[in-house]
């Protein structure tokens, strides 16, 4: 029973990793870079949600709302601040100036907001489901997570596959000069990956602070390596790849914490991304070209 | 002017950098000899010299092979925790200078091993796959060394990654590495003259390594690694070699670091202080020694010379990293540069000196 405690806990803190993971596959399919700052759009959207649910008292769905807009206008502002002069630069300037953004962003926060840790008050408000005759108790907050991210990721694949804009993505991603002549907005298609994974990103920090309630400005700085990992776990790119590499990180990452060693378990994860990139450098699902973004 | 000109580049990057050094030791000297050499700043010396070496290791990796490290702080690590324990152990019996010399022979050794381990997996991938692993392998080491216990008694060496009591211990054994706690009672050994002498010796070995045969091959597949491989150079050989080597000057400078404290904790060398360093080689110049030394010492000196300023270093750094790469890889402003440099070579009626492209901007 306990088991499936950490099992279930694994699988809710996975599908927080796969929803920051989609972002980030999105991104480096489209935009052929990393976005390493990609984690700390987590953390800001954490802030919103904090000053205006937890301090502010608005109704949590709205704050949640009000965190995605946010995150969305920061995502895109980045992108043509920071990445869309460098367009054309070799891929070491990007990374770096990635992370230079994934700088400013956590010490700017430390600066605004303090490096002192904010107490997060769950956003979801419902009682936790009891199984076996109360043997098993799973939270709201791990059923909700779980819950949205599958839905997030099912329209994303209705969206990437079946409308125009989705379309026009994985034109982009397959080609972008040709897409170019082919009359695809390419800047704009650009601007709309980094709008769309930022706001999954404040989705994601939500949900994870709801879980792990303390919020300080490195909060984003881990899930988003390891989202990354998960990213490259399923297959860079691929949609599904990433939703399956953050949760079987997730579990992974639970259960070596339950039952190997709480310090190490950063490490276990991180081997697994040393092995992955080893044995099968195109991840789990990375060979299924036909859902690449 | 025209004397300069005819003097060849490596040997300009030769003068500059001994002159740059030689400088920072004189200025110093000549401040402690006045006796204003504050024990603040005089306990900043070594850590100056730690950080320059790292400077120039990380400069081998990003400018001249022209891969992404963000784990550099794991081979100084690596380096520091090897070369402590052995200082500390075997070393105590031994004459204190055979000790010091046997750390940092033994120190850079481990960090190489090390260097091998993580590059020969590595170098196999390219651009952001091997940034992240490298972050990885520094991550892992951390973390791993964070919760290495090692203790010894009179039934041998024992081992644990999970704490003191696991270690089985009979009541007279002798804890020597507590996890997070580290390694403590080191002896301190710290000498200016010493570190200076590390930056000679690694300005020495790097320089040459630069204008050698091998070095020209590193830089060729910095430029163009297709074009590298049909002209036959040896792609993992000498991408490894570039590695290793940084990875053994970053295990020299952790032993000298490691000796100037008490104690030695694996969270000094995080993620923070690999990004700090990379900051010290992107505002230096890609690829330039001279202004990696320059930097390194700015970096250093500059926050605490400045009260209050420590709050927003990091922040200032994060723009200094952002600035510079638009600045100096965008390919716009690369082209607005090279416009106004043409704009003032022709005013100066074709005078111009060089094109200069990695080393300064205005």
């Amino acid at each position: 029973m306990q088991f499936l405690s950490y099992l279930v806990r694994g699988i809710s803190l996975g599908s927080v990793y796969a929803l920051i993971a989609l972002g980030y596959t999105m991104v480096y399919g489209i935009a052929k870079m990393l976005n390493f700052a990609h984690g700390d759009i987590i953390m800001v959207g954490g802030y919103v949600v904090f000053f205006a649910f937890c301090q502010g008292g608005m109704n949590p769905w709205l704050a949640v709302i009000l965190a995605v807009v946010a995150c969305t206008l920061l995502g895109i502002t980045i992108e043509k601040v920071a990445y869309k002069p460098l367009r054309g630069a070799p891929s070491l300037a990007v990374l770096i100036t990635a992370i230079g953004v994934s700088y400013f962003l956590q010490n700017g926060a430390m600066l605004l907001w303090s490096s002192e840790p904010k107490s997060f008050t769950s956003v979801v408000s419902l009682p936790a489901l009891n199984l076996f005759g109360g043997s098993l108790q799973i939270s709201a907050e791990t059923l909700v997570t779980i819950a949205v991210s599958v839905v997030i990721m099912v329209v994303l694949i209705w969206f990437v596959n079946k409308t125009r804009p989705g379309h026009a993505m994985q034109a982009v991603s397959e080609d972008r000069g040709a897409a170019q002549l082919m009359g695809i907005n390419v800047n704009g298609i650009i601007s709309l990956t980094f709008a769309i994974g930022s706001g999954l990103a404040a989705i994601a920090g939500a949900l994870l602070l709801s879980s792990y309630p303390t919020l300080v400005p490195t909060t984003g700085a881990m899930p988003g390596i390891k989202a990354f990992v998960a990213a490259v776990f399923g297959g860079i790119g691929s949609i599904p790849g990433a939703f399956l590499g953050g949760i079987l990180l997730g579990i992974i990452e639970n259960l070596s914490k339950a039952y190997i060693s709480t310090q190490l378990s950063d490490a276990i994860v991180f081997i697994v991304l040393i092995v992955v990139l080893l044995v099968k450098p195109s991840g789990l699902l990375g060979k299924k070209q036909t859902v690449k973004v | 002017m025209a004397k300069k000109k005819k003097m060849s580049k490596s040997a300009r990057t030769y003068l500059t950098s001994f002159l740059l050094v030689a400088i920072f030791y004189g200025a110093v000297e000549a401040i402690r000899l006045s006796g204003n050499l504050s024990s603040k700043a005089a306990g900043l010396l070594i850590p100056v010299c730690a950080y320059i070496m790292m400077a120039i290791s990380l400069n081998l990796v990003v400018g001249f092979l022209g891969e992404l490290s963000l784990g550099h702080a794991a081979f100084m690590s690596a380096g520091a925790f090897v070369g402590v324990f052995f200082y500390n152990t075997a070393g105590a019996s031994l004459p204190r200078w055979l000790a010091v010399v046997l750390a940092f022979l033994i120190g850079g050794l481990a960090a190489g091993i090390f260097g091998m381990i993580v590059g020969v997996p590595v170098l196999r991938l390219s651009g952001d796959y091997l940034a992240i692993v490298t972050l990885a392998f520094g991550e892992i080491l951390k973390n791993v060394l964070n919760s290495l216990y090692i203790g010894v008694d009179s039934a041998g060496v024992h081992f644990s990654l999970k704490d003191q009591f696991s270690l089985n211990m009979e009541p007279t054994g002798k804890v020597l590495m507590k996890g997070a706690m580290g390694i403590t009672g080191i002896k301190k050994f710290s000498y200016f003259s010493v570190g200076i002498l590390l930056i000679v010796l690694t300005l020495l070995f790097v320089l040459n390594l630069m204008n050698s045969r091998a070095g020209r091959a590193i830089t060729a597949i910095r430029d163009d690694d297709i074009a590298a491989k049909s002209v036959g150079i040896n792609l993992t050989r000498y991408k490894l070699m570039a590695f290793v080597s940084s990875a053994v000057i970053a295990g020299f400078a952790g032993v000298l670091y490691a000796l100037n404290f008490a104690s030695l904790v694996a969270k000094k060398f995080d993620y923070n202080l690999s990004i700090n360093i990379l900051v010290m080689v992107v505002l230096g110049g890609m690829g330039s020694i001279p202004g990696a030394i320059v930097a390194a010492i700015v970096l250093t000196v500059l926050p605490e010379l400045l009260r209050g300023f420590s709050q927003y270093r990091m922040f200032i750094y994060s723009i200094v990293l952002i600035v510079m790469m638009l600045f100096n890889r965008a390919p716009a402003f690369v082209a607005w540069r090279q416009r106004l440099g043409l704009k003032i070579r022709n005013k100066k009626d074709g005078s111009g000196v060089s094109s200069g492209n990695a080393k300064k901007e205005g």
